[in-house]
């Protein structure tokens, strides 16, 4: 069934849409990410303009969100304390974010620019994710239990104390404050709600227990991304409210069923699993920059080069 | 009772020619609703003449729509440091979002090129560009870039042949519009040609437009931004929890 977006102008298949919602859904309810990072390439693809794509998915980005962190509230698996801090840093991110992108934008080479971040950053993280598990994995199935990681380092000697509860941790603000500006920054630049970005932080330099870590994510992120979309709705016009609607009919019903799979899988499997997906992602976008594509030339609206 | 307007209108226009048109379309407005997945467009019409048939070349017909008008950035891509970078840019003043050339006979028959250029028809004569930046070299390969990307979207047809002319007096054809058509006025114009020169011409203008939850939600978009910001937040927020409120159910059930 053919449905016609009012914002993007262009016809697509309503399946198709409700299929794409769901397949990232999952991945959103699994891994505590937003999904945008799988989401907007994909809308690349099929033919949304870039703009409306980056817009729209910040919108459904807040749904799938929605639903994962009512679910981790039931079950107490979210800091709020932390995600609130997390998520004073993220709005003064999202707003020097935008600030950067329109910068970037009367520069040029905008484009270019947000792909090299998601091969930088998918690729650090995705590579140091995979070692660390892999590591852990196979920790476990040599000595048995796993040594616990080392709680202490320079992120200790800060100031500002504050003793986080939830996530067990009696740590300075100014850590949690600065991931949550990186994350606020990058959700803003590439268009995603930056959890594949957190999610790592909150682990390995926060040293929050991974359980914690989905739940406080996705908190953090539905308040970021719907002050992105605010700002594209307001500035930019480029919030498409049906496509919005189709992907997060498929992204909730997904999101529901990766909470459940999420809770199945143990830890180490979990972030093995990110880090390959984030390495996929990665790889695909690094190829496209290094082969020849097939057309040259692009067509943009006047004005924005 | 609009055909009749449109004769009228086609006699007080061209009182002094020997070949006028009298035309027809199918419909004058093409509604984008939901469901909206293009639109054949049956544009027909009649060659009205006070005296015979003239003899020499053949009546030819030559049928032009036209999407709205807008200015372009082209960009090409260069291989700098390894990766493909956007190097070059060029502003093209004018480019139709859609535009279809239907002519009866192959272009080369039907026109001359000075006529082509008299009255812009076919897809090169519809983009304009005023000047490139001096740094850029072969300036065209940008405008033809423009071309072969839309043609290859179906957005911009050369259909040759595509007119059927009965008895150098009745002709028709049908103009396929894509699913991504752009919201706006479509001019439409048919040529009367003989031996590569316009006898006649004659215009007039297809209303492509967004109706419905379309339109309502378009002009919301537009006008209200706020308001369409925060409806957007809402429903995402309800979807979200009323999909988490299911599956609990579901569950206890």
């Amino acid at each position: 069934m053919q449905i016609y977006l009012p914002i993007a102008e262009v016809s697509v298949n309503a399946f198709l849409l409700l299929g794409l919602g769901g397949m990232v859904g999952i991945l959103s309810g699994m891994f505590g990410v937003g999904g945008g990072f799988l989401m907007t390439p994909l809308l690349f693809f099929i033919g949304i303009p870039p703009a409306v794509a980056v817009a729209t998915e910040a919108n459904q980005i807040v749904a799938s969100s929605f639903s994962g962190v009512l679910a981790h509230l039931k079950r107490r698996t979210v800091d709020l304390k932390m995600g609130t801090v997390l998520l004073v840093g993220g709005l003064v991110g999202a707003a020097l974010g935008v600030l950067l992108f329109n910068y970037l934008k009367s520069m040029g080479q905008v484009d270019l620019l947000v792909r090299l971040c998601y091969v930088v950053f998918l690729g650090v993280i995705g590579g140091l994710m995979f070692i660390e598990s892999l590591n852990a994995i196979r920790r476990q199935k040599k000595n048995g239990p796993v040594r616990k990681r080392k709680n202490h380092n320079w992120i200790h000697g800060l100031p500002f104390k504050m003793r986080f509860r939830v996530s067990g941790l009696y740590i300075s603000v100014i850590p949690p404050l600065l991931v949550g500006l990186c994350v606020g920054v990058l959700a803003a630049i590439m268009g995603v709600g930056g959890g594949f970005i957190m999610v790592p932080a909150m682990i390995y330099l926060l040293g929050m227990p991974t359980k914690v870590v989905v739940g406080t994510s996705l908190f953090q992120i539905i308040f970021v991304t719907g002050f992105t979309t605010l700002l594209h709705a307001t500035t930019n016009y480029t919030v498409d409210m049906a496509l919005a609607v189709l992907l997060l009919i498929g992204g909730v019903v997904g999101a529901q069923i990766g909470t459940r799979i999420g809770t199945r899988l143990k830890a180490e499997q979990l972030r093995i699993l990110l880090a390959l997906m984030v390495l996929v992602v990665c790889g695909k976008l690094a190829l496209d920059l290094l082969l020849q594509p097939s057309e040259l030339y692009s067509i943009g609206d006047a004005g924005g080069h | 009772m609009r055909l009749i307007a449109v004769v009228l209108a086609s006699i007080l226009a061209f009182p002094a020619m020997a070949e006028e048109v009298v035309l027809g379309l199918s419909r004058d407005q093409v509604a984008i609703t939901a469901d909206f997945d293009g639109s054949d467009i049956l544009i027909f019409g009649a060659v009205k003449r006070e005296s015979p048939i003239p003899k020499g070349d053949p009546l030819e017909v030559v049928i032009t729509v036209s999407g709205p008008q807008k200015p372009l950035t082209v960009r090409r891509k260069e291989k700098k440091f390894g990766i493909w970078v956007n190097t070059d840019a060029v502003e093209i003043d004018h480019a139709p979002s859609f535009y279809a050339v239907a002519t009866s006979a192959p272009l080369g028959d039907v026109l001359t090129n000075v006529e082509d250029l008299r009255h812009n028809i076919t897809v090169p004569q519809a983009i304009r560009m005023v000047g490139a930046p001096m740094e850029v070299q072969n300036a065209q390969d940008f405008t033809q870039a423009v071309i072969r990307i839309r043609e290859n979207a179906n957005l911009y047809q050369t259909l040759e042949g595509a007119v059927q002319v009965d008895q150098q007096t009745l002709f028709r054809t049908s103009i396929d519009m894509p699913s991504n058509l752009t919201e706006g006025v479509y001019p439409t114009r048919i040529f009367l040609t003989r031996g590569g020169e316009v006898v006649s011409h004659f215009e007039t203008k297809i209303d492509v437009r967004k109706v419905g939850l379309e339109r309502w939600l378009f002009n919301l978009s537009r006008e209200m931004p706020l308001a369409y910001g925060i409806l957007s937040l809402a429903i995402a927020i309800a979807a979200g929890w009323g999909a988490s409120a299911a599956f609990r159910l579901l569950r206890q059930g």
